[in-house]
């Protein structure tokens, strides 16, 4: 018996009018994989992760979590899209951090992470409350629980998304340039929680431009170009011994050294 | 209900509509012109750093913009003769409406004016320029800039207050349209008329006022 | 002047109970309108913000339109047509319907400006966790939107008890029609409508203070 992959993408096309971002991906992930997605701008990158939890919609080729399709189906021949409370409910799958952080400012730390507990999961709120904290405490924040967004810094804020994102318990996480929009004294902080995520076994795919990282954590790292995967496999691999010029080029202008 | 729509009636009139129409337009300028004098007075002295001053300004604009327009209409035209100040239907509304847009340009202006950095100031200074020069020359030109988007829609708002005036029986346009509905008993299409030549001239009025805020704006 | 104060008082006292149901009427139809706008006026900023272009269209034409309209030709319009489609509704009614209409063209917009100011990121925020979009407009949306609102909402409703004294010139018995029946018997015109204008401006003046004890209290801490 074989298991699931926990991500399976084939084929994947995205385009935005004439301009098409994604020229036919492949990607697939097993339970505890780290990979890194790593590319230039306009690479498309961050494109393909949106497509996984719908934030974008993909025009063709599938996606696949835990053996699910998402968002899309074949119904009479056809491919369509599935109903909004369907796509709702896959996108509760994945869990997503994002390099605005995206908190709700209106709503304290803990209340953050508790929202989707409580509407999504349907659990009471002490329920909630409890799972909430134990998440925040495990990114060093139960002291800030009832602190709002604004009294937060940076990287405590991204650390409070994170733990909202966990604490639903999704399948994939899911980090889009998580550490791009902060100062680089607050960036290790975030660091060192989804190092430490990685170490327990959380699957994680990470669009990043923090090379040292990728280069240390990941279980394999992905070069994007053009709409393309460029190449793939192991980061110490990769780093060390480019197959590509593309890549080389890559490497040698974002001060990988 | 059985009501056809005939605007014949109402294109008979027509020209008294639109002499309605200039008339609204006359007061709305002669209005403005006093209330932006009074505005830019009050303005600088919202900002002021002699405390009577601001406090004085204070009192006036917080009067004015918390009475009724309708309430000031009637107390210029019926109350002042008491005091021997009887004016003219069309005299006593200019002066009602120039008042009443002061308190409100005052307004803007004194946000144009905050909106100006205090560095401006402080290089004018540097120069060796006066108060009085700083004002005039920088810190008025730079205000005004910042200040006419809203300059322009507080304007629109006050042309269509010129509609009040019909109250005190000055043939404006809002003044014609009703006598026309109670003449003809066309209710509808009076109304729509009116209506859509409130909103055209509204509508000229932005476009106008967009024209110069690009003409005025500072290159970039 | 001919006339002292104490007359003015002593005039003020015989007039007090049309004077207060003046005030009572005022103060009603303002409220009739402000809520019935308010209602109104957040389908309209809904439509605006997340409607189909067609709906959009349609709206931005309706909103457009009225508040191109003074008020007063609104209020006229309203009780004539009204008069003559055999509608059975009284000056009050059409008064209030006209200023309602009014209130919801400016409360749409008001509504409008605040969901677009919300930053794109929240909607995606609250997608990665899995929310549809009513529970994401309920629990993310809203609450931000409103305290951007609730200030401006504040001035409007204002703007409303103001726009109110025009129903008088369609025989609503509110308080400035109160006062401009005891001028037309004692002749005071003076005192009585400094004192109309008094009420107004306490009226006014008591929203405009309520309104910045809401905005503090709905303050977020940061």
């Amino acid at each position: 018996m074989t298991t699931n992959p926990i991500l399976e993408i084939r084929n994947l096309h995205k385009r935005y009018g004439d301009v098409e971002v994604l020229k036919g991906v492949d990607c697939s992930m097993q339970r505890g994989d780290v990979v890194c997605v790593i590319g230039s701008s306009g690479s498309g990158k961050t494109t393909m992760l949106r497509c996984i939890n719908m934030l974008e919609e993909f025009s063709d080729g599938s996606i696949r979590i835990d053996g699910e399709d998402i968002g899309y189906e074949l119904r009479d021949g056809r491919r369509q899209r599935k109903s909004e409370k369907e796509v709702a409910r896959q996108r509760a799958l994945t869990g997503m951090a994002f390099q605005q952080f995206n908190l709700f400012p209106h709503m304290s730390a803990a209340e953050n992470v508790m929202l989707g507990l409580v509407k999504v999961k349907k659990m009471t709120r002490d329920q909630a409350r409890a799972v909430a904290e134990k998440w925040l405490d495990r990114v060093g924040l139960l002291s800030r629980r009832d602190h709002y967004p604004g009294q937060l810094s940076g990287g405590q804020q991204q650390r409070v998304a994170i733990a909202r994102a966990i604490a639903m318990s999704p399948r994939l996480m899911l980090f889009d340039e998580v550490t791009s929009a902060l100062d680089p004294e607050l960036v290790n902080e975030v660091l060192v929680v989804i190092q430490d995520l990685a170490r327990e076994g959380m699957t994680m795919l990470l669009v990043t431009h923090e090379m040292r990282f990728a280069f240390e954590v990941s279980t394999r790292v992905i070069f994007m170009n053009q709409g393309r995967i460029g190449e793939e496999g192991d980061p110490k691999e990769m780093f060390l011994r480019p197959k590509s010029e593309r890549l080389a080029e890559f490497l040698k202008n974002s001060s990988f050294h | 209900m059985d009501y056809a729509l005939n605007f014949a009636a109402v294109w008979r009139s027509f020209d008294k509509l639109l002499q309605g129409l200039g008339l609204s337009l006359l007061l709305a300028v002669g209005a403005i012109a006093i209330g932006v004098a009074i505005g830019l007075v009050l303005g600088f002295a919202l900002v002021s750093r002699h405390t009577a001053a601001r406090q004085l300004a204070r009192c006036y604009v917080t009067v004015i913009r918390n009475t009724p327009i309708l309430v000031l209409v009637l107390f210029v035209y019926f109350a002042l003769p008491d005091l021997g100040l009887q004016l003219e239907g069309v005299e006593s509304f200019v002066l009602t409406l120039a008042v009443y847009s002061g308190a409100y340009l005052a307004e803007v202006f004194r946000a144009g004016l905050l909106s100006v950095p205090q560095g401006v100031r402080e290089a004018g200074q540097a120069i060796g320029l006066t108060r009085w020069q700083i004002n005039a020359s920088i810190v008025g030109p730079l205000m005004l800039r910042n200040v006419l988007p809203s300059l322009g829609s507080t304007i629109i708002s006050l042309f269509k207050d010129t509609s009040l005036a019909a109250v005190i029986a000055v043939p404006e346009l809002t003044f014609e349209a009703r006598k026309i509905n109670i003449e003809s008993f066309r209710v509808v299409e009076t109304w729509i008329v009116a209506s859509l030549l409130y909103v055209g001239t509204c509508t000229v009025l932005a476009a106008l006022l967009r024209r110069v805020e690009r003409r005025l704006a500072v290159p970039r | 002047m001919d006339f002292s104060f104490a007359q003015f008082l002593h005039e003020l006292w015989i007039a007090r109970v049309p004077l207060l149901q003046g005030v009572g009427i005022t103060i009603a139809s303002a409220a009739l309108a402000i809520v019935a706008g308010t209602v109104l006026g957040v389908f309209v900023g809904l439509a605006l913000t997340y409607g189909a272009a067609p709906l959009r269209l349609a709206v931005r034409g309706y909103t457009d339109f009225i508040r191109g309209t003074p008020v007063l030709v609104l209020v006229l319009a309203s009780y004539y047509i009204l008069g003559t489609a055999g509608i059975q509704l009284g000056p009050l009614q059409a008064g209030v319907l006209a200023l309602a209409v009014f209130c919801s063209s400016h409360v749409g917009e008001i509504v409008r400006g605040a969901l677009q100011a919300i930053h794109k990121g929240q909607i995606e925020a609250a997608k990665a966790i899995g929310l549809t979009f009513s529970q994401t407009f309920v629990s993310v949306l809203m609450p931000q939107a409103i305290r951007q609102i609730l200030p401006t909402w504040v001035n409007t409703a204002a703007e409303m008890v103001k726009a109110s004294t025009l129903l008088s010139i369609i025989g609503v018995g509110d308080l400035l029609l109160a006062s401009q029946e005891v001028i037309s018997r004692t002749f005071m015109n003076m005192p009585f409508y400094l004192f109309a204008g008094f009420l107004y401006f306490a009226i006014n003046f008591g929203i405009e203070r309520f309104g910045r004890f809401v905005e503090r209290k709905t303050h977020i801490p940061s």
